[in-house]
């Protein structure tokens, strides 16, 4: 009971923030509501049991990421979006369309899955274990990654570079 | 006890939302942001199939979307930067120099 107030409210308070971030004009309101989106997905983690996922969900993403984002449009003092002439066509085509993929994978995931529950504390996702797995059945991706998270940061100061 | 469906559907719909987000907004920053939002929804789709499964597996490839993510925007928002500097604007729609 507890289990299922708990992921229809944090699932609402999602879809609300995710949908605030298409009708927000301004990008600094629509990056604040993609922090919401991020922090009640954290809860939902938490509910399934993913502690180490939830915590690096906050700092890393909620954190760093978006900090970087308003940073940018700081940055870049970014104003109201200027409004397109969205053709007709896209709108009499393209949201059905969305609806109707979202629609077919929502029907295909309930008619495959069935009923089968997920119960609160069910399953508890150690960090402990997290770590035996990431450093030895996942090691090669992992120091891929640290090379990639490299690259990205040399990729970062090049293109941002100031000409000269 | 909530279904796996609840989670999975909850999954498509952020998924849609951010498809939608990419291609209505006409700023470079907001369509970024639909893409971290698309990135997010399929992490809720493996959290939701790792409780599922009781395998830890599926939180080891949240970390590494994460990391690809952290990633994609350091380097996307220096792309930004550089789109904005020389073209002074940062509508999708008037960087448009590869267009017939």
């Amino acid at each position: 009971m507890l289990h299922q107030v708990l992921f229809f409210f944090f699932a609402a308070v999602c879809v609300a923030g995710a949908l605030n971030l298409l009708f927000q004009r301004h990008p600094i309101n629509s990056a604040l509501s993609l922090i919401v989106v991020m922090g009640s997905l954290a809860v939902l983690y938490l509910l399934l049991g993913a502690e180490f996922v939830a915590a690096i969900q906050v700092i890393v993403y909620a954190g760093a990421i978006m900090v970087l984002f308003i940073f940018v449009i700081m940055l870049l003092n970014a104003g109201e979006e200027e409004h397109a002439g969205g053709s007709r066509v896209a709108a009499v085509l393209g949201y059905p369309a969305v609806a109707l993929l979202v629609g077919l994978a929502a029907w295909s995931v309930v008619r495959s899955s069935g009923s089968a529950g997920l119960k609160l504390g069910g399953f508890v996702g150690s960090t402990e274990g997290i770590g035996y797995l990431l450093f030895r059945g996942f090691l090669l991706p992992f120091e891929v990654t640290s090379v990639l998270i490299l690259i990205a940061i040399m990729g970062a100061v090049v293109l941002a570079r100031k000409e000269d | 006890m909530v279904p796996l469906s609840y989670y999975l559907v909850l999954s498509a719909i952020l998924f849609g939302l951010g498809v939608t987000g990419f291609l209505v907004k006409r700023n470079i920053i907001t369509l970024f942001m639909s893409i971290e939002l698309m990135l997010n929804a399929v992490n809720l789709s493996f959290v939701a199939f790792a409780a599922h499964w009781g395998a830890l597996s599926g939180h080891v490839y949240v970390f590494f979307v994460m990391v690809v993510a952290a990633a994609e925007a350091a380097v996307g928002l220096a792309i930004i930067i550089a789109v904005f500097r020389t073209r002074q604007t940062l509508n999708v729609d008037r960087v448009n120099l590869l267009k017939l």
